[in-house]
């Protein structure tokens, strides 16, 4: 079987994948890595490397102080503009209904105009 | 933790102010901690942590149960960290470039590069020694997990480019971490072809 002879930048991408455990090395790649000192030193690095990057994963960093106070703050303002909005909408929402209502009661009181002025012609 | 994190956010959504204050509370560390990776600066990662909590606070009814609280605040985190430099660049006409600049060294004290012993104090330092773009993917990747199409999202970018800062990146920090020898080695072409 033929395989394709590759060198150091060919493989270069895939080692930290490969340390990282996201992907087994390419056949071509592994057998350049298990005749390459130097990518098995890469491997070995992005390692540790990789797992040093995964440690500061638990690490919290602190802010100098007054950064909580801040978020809160400001969340206030946006929430106390979010509640007058709405309220805002709500008002419009009671005035155009507010229009409606007068509409319907125009509409209805035109009715009742209307079946007396029949009425009255059926009399008459 | 996780599980007073749900009940939070599930009382937030329907409502509850209060809870959605006691959230920002227990889960703003762990988001500074994102944004000062990702910014460099604790006045612009400052900035961003407003912003992050703004957006969750009006995108919260968004929010589905399916992915963990901390990971969607990730997500914001980055997002709202890769406008906000974006921004920043705009603003002082600097080129959007994520070239890797070799100063990192040059300007350093060689006595704190001694008290730098642990690899974890030496990769602090090289981490905010790499160019914004290229640290992002990493950070993203690497310390909190991200999927590289939530990574390539965030930051505005497809996913194979997200995958090449990926490798810079890792490729930059190594060689800073584990600066090789002077060359000898025959399998060595790779600097004629690095990006
Ligand atoms: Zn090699």
């Amino acid at each position: 079987m033929q395989y394709e002879v590759l060198n150091c930048e060919d493989v270069a991408d895939v080692l930290a994948d490969c340390a990282r455990g996201e992907s087994a090395l390419p056949v071509e790649a592994r057998r350049h890595v298990e005749q390459c000192l130097r990518c098995q030193a890469e491997v070995v690095q992005y390692r540790k490397l990789l797992r040093a990057l995964h440690k500061m994963r638990t690490e919290l960093l602190e802010p100098a102080p007054g950064l909580l106070a801040e978020v809160l703050v400001g969340l206030e303002v946006a929430g106390e503009r979010q509640a007058l909005r709405s309220a805002l909408a709500g008002k419009k929402v009671a005035y155009i209904g507010g229009i409606a209502a007068a509409a319907t009661a125009a509409a209805a009181g035109g009715a009742i105009v209307l079946v007396r002025t029949r009425a009255r012609r059926l009399a008459s | 933790m996780p599980e007073e994190v749900a009940g939070l956010v599930a009382a937030a959504q329907a409502g509850d102010r209060k809870a959605f204050d006691e959230l920002v509370r227990v889960t703003y560390l762990d988001t500074y901690t994102l944004a000062y990776r990702l910014t460099g600066n604790e006045e612009d990662a400052r900035d961003v942590v407003q912003e992050a909590y703004l957006r969750a606070f009006r995108g919260l009814k968004r929010f589905r149960g399916e992915a963990r609280f901390s990971t969607w605040m990730y997500r914001i985190t980055a997002n709202c960290a890769s406008t906000h430099l974006g921004k920043r660049r705009r603003h002082r006409h600097e080129e959007l470039t994520d070239e890797v600049v070799d100063e990192l060294h040059s300007g350093a004290d060689p006595e704190a590069s001694l008290e730098a012993d642990s690899l974890r104090a030496q990769l602090q330092e090289v981490l905010r020694g790499l160019p914004p773009k290229l640290r992002a993917v990493v950070v993203l990747r690497d310390i909190y997990d991200l999927p590289h199409e939530a990574i390539a999202a965030e930051l505005g970018i497809s996913e194979s480019a997200a995958k090449v800062r990926l490798h810079r990146a890792r490729r930059k920090l190594r060689e800073d971490l584990f600066p090789m020898p002077a060359d000898d080695d025959a399998c060595n072409d790779r600097d004629a072809h690095a990006v």
